[in-house]
């Protein structure tokens, strides 16, 4: 993120804010949730909003901070229930080493997630051959 | 045999505590055990080859997150040349700015994290925190609980913790398929009153983080992580876990901050031998290396544990600033039973009041303790106004304000009729309207009436199952004529969508507004900079609705003076009586004495005292003085016997003899609190005896060593009423009164 954006982001940018469905951010009123052009799926952060965020967490160097508002803007693609099955199989003794690459791999293949598949590639690295406590 | 006073000393509640020896080998230890390992660390192109004292095929799974993640490469040349004294130094020094001092200490290692603050003392490692933690306002964070699970007492409990100013709010569960109602009940209440706050539910991580993508809640803390690979393996997680569960609620516009705290390992049984400060440093890099903005650390739930060592609380300052110098934001323990003496409790409480922290409790129980399903804070709700004296008296800004008791039964009341209306839109057992007026004057959920159990686990079951959301609740609000609390949910809800409170030490304002160490970083450089009480916080904190305006104190009941002047006292001849000398005050400017005694019934006691001696009394009035030696002086020169009583208007009391100089006496009563009529008729009669020469016992006075606390305000200000009534000119007088 080269430009300097000025925090926050709701005070002082909402023009580049959108919701997921698109709406701007000025938009998201509450007449916009009671009339029901708007709902949950709009209150949530979009990639491009932790993208931005990423870059000011950056510039104040904070780089792991950064670094995991990239990985959360990769998994905004993500559906909650992939989300939870990803975070079950990195628990101990959960997944093979094999199984965790296969996770990675759909990772990036399916929502472009480098970031996150790079850090369950680490954990399925710290992670012995075969399962280490099968249950 | 064992002495009295020992034997009241061992009743004491600090002898509830326990306190232990070190055992560096169970991990025991707070620094420096003789298993902890060298600092030290070596690179090689850019990577971490040799991490305190293990080269890297040895590195086990914490070693390597932390090697890969947490430890700044660039910074760690310059940084671990440093002697740890000369960090420790820094830490001190207004004149290294907080950025040089986040830039050095993020090339450290965990032993040489541990060695650095291990140079420091109490009060320097206050200093090096207010230096140190990121965001320059402090905050604080309520826990709201109870063990009936009453929506309504949870809504009302809510309403009035964002009130008093706490920034966040946590609830958690008895049983846990409540979790969907609790966190809907601390959700509504939270946007109540005038305060605005996040809100999150304790619970297993997976629901947990259900619970924030239905909006139910707004950020998360226990993602807890372990400095021993046994310990994180036992709690069911790795760093690589943690840091996914970590991006995924940031995927979502979610607030993380994950937990740590001395102790744990040990707990835990997989210390290793190794101190517990140790094993913190490399929780806190863990904790950083995932990329969480913060950490709630301080020992959390283990902090009986470390107090039972020597240096234990200092230890758990170390670990706050720790944190703190990592630039995490800090929500810094207090949140368990510390100890049984508030004594020791509150004297522990001072090491991160004092400095500031991002939040100077990590759940400040605002219900009474036994309604506290966390275990029990440290401080609970009947501790509140003490809380806010001690913010008064030291004028440090503890994140929260007096509030007086009307506002906070109507934002009780509205709180818990919001969420009864929420309830009966959303198809939930219904709240009962006497459950609406319990919740808003219960002490605890024992004045809540019982609710049908089974009806509202399966209802939020069904609440879940259905999905239903934070944007169900803010409709519902809405239509229910709630617009003010939809508003507000919905203003909060919508700041998820900028991310903004993801970076480091966010918090809302009202308006909702977002601050964090971005727009608001700590910039204190000693005295006159860093977070200073601006004029309208100050006016808050000091604004206790009991403190009383000084003017009000003692002004009589009625205008007219009861005690009429007569014309110049005369001097007496009869050596059967005994003159009472009255203050210039008394009975006019002032009517009671500072016990509360009218004078009307202060002075017929002490006639009926010299009469039951079968003496007579003459009352006069001094007005040269206010002075209680002066007035019985001047009585004892116009007294026939020579004998006086010499009364001030705020009760205290004297009894001269004619020759006596005038600050010497023959009885003196100096604890005006103290004496009651009885007191009064007591003296008449001895002065009486001492007028007709026989032997006198000096009349018992009451000693009270909590007197001159209790009343030196008043005190002063009924001497000042006193004095202001002194005529330098004007003779005593004769008095009348109407019977």
């Amino acid at each position: 993120m080269s430009e300097l954006l000025s925090y926050p982001l709701s005070e002082n940018h909402p023009d580049r804010l959108r919701t997921p469905s698109g709406l701007r951010y000025e938009d998201l009123t509450l007449e916009a949730l009671t009339e029901g052009r708007a709902g949950m799926e709009d209150l949530r952060v979009t990639a491009a909003a932790l993208r931005m965020q990423a870059g000011i967490a950056r510039a104040a160097g904070r780089r792991q901070l950064a670094e995991n508002l990239e990985r959360a803007a990769e998994l905004t693609q993500v559906p909650e229930q992939e989300i939870l099955e990803i975070y079950e199989a990195l628990r101990p003794g959960r997944a093979t080493r094999d199984q965790l690459e296969q996770l990675a791999a759909r990772l990036e293949r399916d929502y472009g997630a480098l970031r996150t598949a790079a850090l369950i590639r680490e954990a399925a690295e710290a992670t012995p051959e075969t399962r280490a406590d099968p249950d | 045999m064992t002495s009295k006073r020992s034997l009241a000393r061992a009743n004491r509640p600090i002898h509830s505590d326990t306190f232990i020896h070190p055992w560096p080998e169970a991990g025991l230890v707070l620094f420096n055990s003789p298993y902890d390992p060298p600092a030290s660390l070596r690179l090689e192109n850019g990577r971490i080859i040799e991490l305190d004292g293990k080269p890297e095929r040895e590195f086990d799974a914490l070693d390597r997150f932390i090697a890969r993640h947490a430890i700044d490469c660039e910074a760690a040349l310059e940084a671990m040349a440093l002697e740890p004294r000369e960090l420790a130094r820094m830490l001190t020094d207004i004149n290294v700015p907080r950025t040089r001092l986040v830039r050095l200490c993020g090339g450290l290692t965990p032993a040489r994290l541990m060695q650095v603050v291990a140079e420091l003392n109490v009060p320097e490692m206050m200093i090096a925190l207010a230096k140190m933690r990121t965001r320059r306002t402090p905050a604080n964070q309520a826990h709201v609980t109870n063990r009936k699970e009453s929506p309504a007492l949870l809504a009302a409990d809510a309403a009035e913790a964002a009130e008093r100013g706490f920034a966040e709010l946590e609830t958690t569960v008895g049983v846990s398929r409540y979790a969907p109602l609790n966190a809907l009940a601390v959700l509504v209440g939270s946007q109540t009153g005038r305060g605005t706050a996040l809100t999150q539910c304790a619970v297993e991580e997976a629901l947990g983080l259900r619970l924030a993508l239905l909006g139910l809640t707004t950020y998360a803390e226990t993602l807890s992580v372990y400095g021993d690979e046994g310990a994180f393996r036992d709690g069911d997680d790795t760093p690589w876990s943690k840091a996914f569960l970590a991006s995924a609620y940031a995927s979502r516009g979610i607030k993380v901050r994950f937990t740590s705290g001395t102790g744990s390992e040990a707990l835990m049984g997989h210390a290793g031998g190794k101190s517990m400060i140790y094993l913190e440093a490399r929780c806190l890099l863990i904790v950083k290396g995932a990329g969480s903005q913060g950490v709630q650390n301080g020992s959390i739930s283990c902090i009986a544990l470390p107090e039972s060592l020597p240096g234990g609380v200092r230890a758990v300052l170390a670990e706050n600033l720790l944190a703190a110098m990592l630039d995490l934001e800090v929500a810094s323990g207090n949140d368990a039973m510390a100890s049984d003496s508030d004594i020791r409790k509150t004297a522990k409480l001072m090491l991160q009041l004092l400095p500031g922290t991002d939040f100077i409790f990590s759940g400040y129980s605002v219900m009474p303790r036994e309604d506290n399903l966390f275990g029990g804070g440290n401080f609970d709700g009947e501790d509140l106004d003490d809380y806010n004296v001690i913010q008064r008296d030291m004028l440090v800004d503890g994140g929260l304000r007096p509030v007086p008791e009307e506002e906070l039964l109507a934002v009780r009341r509205r709180g818990a009729l919001a969420l009864q209306a929420v309830f009966d839109e959303l198809g939930l057992p219904p709240i009962r309207d006497e459950e609406v007026e319990a919740a808003v004057y219960a002490r605890s959920s024992d004045d809540m009436p019982d609710r049908d159990v089974v009806a509202d686990l399966a209802a939020a079951e069904r609440f879940l199952r259905e999905g239903r959301n934070g944007a169900d609740v803010i409709r519902a609000l809405a239509r229910r004529g709630f617009r003010d609390i939809a508003e507000k949910i919905q203003a909060v809800q919508k700041l998820r969508v900028s991310g903004d409170y993801l970076q480091t030490s966010a918090m809302l304002l009202p308006g909702s507004r977002v601050i964090s160490a971005i727009n608001d970083p700590n910039d204190y450089r000693g005295p006159g900079t860093g977070y200073r009480l601006d004029s309208e916080r100050l006016r808050e904190i000091c604004d206790l609705p009991w403190a009383g305006d000084p003017r009000t104190i003692g002004r009589p009941a009625s205008e007219q003076p009861w005690l009429r002047p007569a014309g110049p006292a005369r001097r007496g001849e009869d050596p059967r009586e005994v003159v009472i000398a009255v203050g210039p005050a008394f009975g006019s400017a002032l009517d009671a004495t500072l016990r509360g005694l009218p004078h009307r019934e202060v002075l017929a006691a002490l006639i009926q005292g010299i009469r039951d001696e079968g003496l007579t009394a003459r009352v006069v009035k001094v007005y040269r003085s206010a002075d209680l030696g002066a007035i019985g002086y001047t009585g004892s020169q116009l007294s026939g016997s020579g004998i006086a009583v010499g009364i001030q208007s705020k009760g205290t009391t004297v009894i001269h003899r004619r020759g006596l100089a005038p600050l010497n006496n023959l009885e003196l009563f100096p604890q005006a609190p103290n004496l009651t009529l009885e007191s009064y008729r007591a003296i008449g009669r001895n002065a009486a005896r001492y007028a007709k020469g026989e032997p006198t016992r000096p009349a018992p006075v009451v000693i009270d060593n909590m007197a001159r606390l209790k009343y030196i305000v008043h005190t002063t200000i009924l001497h000042r009423r006193e004095i202001e009534q002194v005529q330098a000119g004007r003779d005593a007088e004769e008095v009348v009164w109407d019977e």
